[in-house]
């Protein structure tokens, strides 16, 4: 059993994820697995390494600032499951 | 009741004046039709990498110059989940502990400050605190019908610079003038436009009233949906008001997001603290970590005369009055338009070359609805125009009947304007001298009333010269001459 507890409906909300029960109880378990994994890398000896977030080290890859054309805007909608105006419809949002 | 202190701190996202998004090589333009500048990666479709526009970086590095920020050697960028319909991958790509800016500050300029307050500024020379600049991605623009909502991606992805300020801000008034001054600054680098009515620069404020003699900052109420500068100072004098109201009522303020209604005039609350979002910040594994020694470096040379050292410059090199030269240095164009004037005539005070500008000519473009950069006349042609009216070759309203005329009809030559009009002068001072002798001959009486002490007999004689020549005499030489003989 993990020592960790975790607010899984939390989480789905988060994630805008709808779960049943017992899709709860799957994944809770699952992320508990994480979440002793990252103990166990915790009680390793780091001192004298330097963080990183990235785990090669390669650095400054960038582009110079030019424009190039991309999708036609038919070819920009084709996915949309509904447009309109030449825009991709969705249900009314307000924030 | 107690008195309160209000702090605010302002959170500014300003557009970048690049050709291309901030991940992928799709055009930044505005105003195309919907959804014609996307690809794979700002639709966020499956399996499309992000690459750094280095253009965006080096304009928010600039930018940190200018605010005099620090850049950490090496910066990266991190993924903001959350789920909006106007960010399809989910997350926003943006940088959380390592920004590209640390630290620096915003000048507050006097002529930043709202008209009814330049008289009376409460901390004039006033630096507000940043915290920090970091850059990331816009979002689609959601357009709200009636029963739907539909999307355009053209935004989607293009780099936006975000500029947070500390709780550092005292008034709606302060603030006001932060956003002013902070503009001038954004376009004087060539940055961003920074226009808040263009939604180029956008801005949310947090605010928090204490009362007097607490230490401890209040709630932050955060202010969203402020789409002018005058809004933002309109919002922040309402809200203040609100918070006084529930504070003196006993109220407990919670933290909260607060929508500013600008036809209403007063804020609504949209969100309290406990739907504040939970971003779930992690270092985006598809962007590596940029080292930025080199782009400083390159950056540095583009670092602009900013408007408060040029206006130092225009008070001590050319004797500009404090206001003229801070109206003067509020634009780069206008300010380039006057030095090339005092360059063309060096031998015209640049004071006097300043009054034409800020006078006469901003009035005209004012007049015309022109602005500096598309005035008709060029600043030699103006210039040369002062150097006669200078050297009394024509009187002043001599000089403002050739300038209109010369602002009509772009790209006449001052001189065939003044020929034209019958303006030259006679300036031989052999011929003039005859006329002075003639008339002082003819009329003793006068002459020894002069002599007398009766200065004001000069004006006499200077008048029956000038009708004599048909007010063509140049005045100056003539009351020279006259001064020369009678005193």
């Amino acid at each position: 059993m993990s020592a960790h507890s975790i607010d899984i409906h939390r989480v789905a909300k988060l994630a805008r994820l709808e779960l049943s029960d017992d899709e709860a109880t799957h994944y809770a378990a699952q992320l508990h697995r994480v979440l002793d994994h990252m103990d166990t890398l915790a009680k390793l000896d780091l001192s004298g390494v330097e963080p990183t977030s990235h785990a090669l080290p390669v650095y400054d890859v960038v582009r110079p600032d030019e424009a190039r054309p991309g999708f036609s805007q038919q070819q920009a909608l084709s996915n949309a499951p509904k447009s309109v105006l030449d825009q991709f419809q969705i249900p009314k949002v307000i924030e | 009741m107690p008195k309160y202190i209000v702090t605010i701190g302002l959170e500014v996202h300003a557009q970048l004046k690049t050709q291309s998004k901030m991940f992928c090589p799709c055009p930044v333009e505005y105003g195309s039709e919907p959804n014609t500048h996307t690809c794979p990666t700002c639709l966020g479709l499956p399996g499309a990498l992000p690459v750094l526009n280095e253009g965006a970086i080096e304009k928010t590095v600039l930018t940190g110059l200018m605010l005099g920020c620090t850049t950490p050697p090496l910066v990266k960028w991190d993924r903001k989940n959350y789920f909006y319909p106007d960010m399809p991958k989910n997350y926003q790509i943006t940088q959380f502990d390592l920004p590209l800016c640390i630290g620096g500050g915003v000048p507050l300029y006097d002529l930043a400050y709202p008209k009814d307050v330049q008289k009376n500024i409460p901390n004039p020379g006033k630096v507000v605190k940043l915290t920090r600049i970091h850059l990331e991605e816009d979002v689609a623009k959601s357009t709200h019908h009636d029963k739907f909502t539909t999307i355009d991606f053209n935004r989607a992805g293009t780099p936006l610079m975000e500029i947070v300020s500390d709780p550092d801000i005292d008034s709606a008034e302060e603030a006001f003038a932060y956003l002013s001054s902070l503009r001038q600054i954004l376009v004087y680098g060539g940055v961003s436009d920074a226009d808040m009515e263009k939604g180029q620069m956008r801005c949310d404020v947090n605010i928090s009233l204490r009362p007097e003699g607490q230490t401890e900052l209040g709630s932050k109420i955060e202010l969203k949906n402020l789409n002018s500068i005058a809004a933002v100072r309109r919002a922040i004098h309402f809200e203040t008001a609100r918070q006084t109201e529930a504070l003196d009522r006993g109220e407990v303020l919670l933290q909260s997001t607060r929508r500013w209604d600008d036809d209403r005039g007063e804020t609504t609350l949209m969100r309290s603290k406990e739907d504040a979002h939970d971003y779930r910040y992690f270092p985006d594994p598809d962007l590596l970590p940029l080292h930025t020694a080199d782009i400083l470096a390159r950056v540095s040379p583009s670092l602009p005369e900013l408007p408060h050292q040029k206006r130092a410059r225009f008070t001590n090199d050319y004797g500009c009055s404090a206001y003229d030269a801070d109206v003067l240095a509020s634009e780069q164009s206008l300010a380039a338009y006057y030095e090339a004037a005092v360059a063309a005539q060096p031998t015209v005070a640049p004071k006097k070359l300043a009054n034409w500008v800020l006078n006469d000519l901003l009035g005209a473009l004012n007049d015309a609805s022109l602005t500096i950069t598309d005035c008709p006349l060029p600043a030699t042609a103006l210039a040369q125009l002062v150097a006669i009216v200078e050297s009394g070759k024509i009187s002043g309203s001599q000089g403002k009947e050739v300038f209109a005329a010369m602002l009509a009809t772009p790209g006449t030559d001052p001189e065939a304007i003044i020929k034209e009009k019958g303006f030259e002068q006679v300036s031989d001072t052999g011929a003039l001298e005859a006329m002075v002798d003639e008339i002082l001959a003819a009329n003793p009486d006068k002459v020894a009333e002069v002599k007398s002490g009766n200065e004001k007999a000069m004006n006499w004689f200077t008048g029956q010269l000038m009708k004599a020549s048909k007010g063509k005499a140049n005045p100056k030489i003539l009351s020279d001459l006259l001064r020369s003989k009678l005193l």
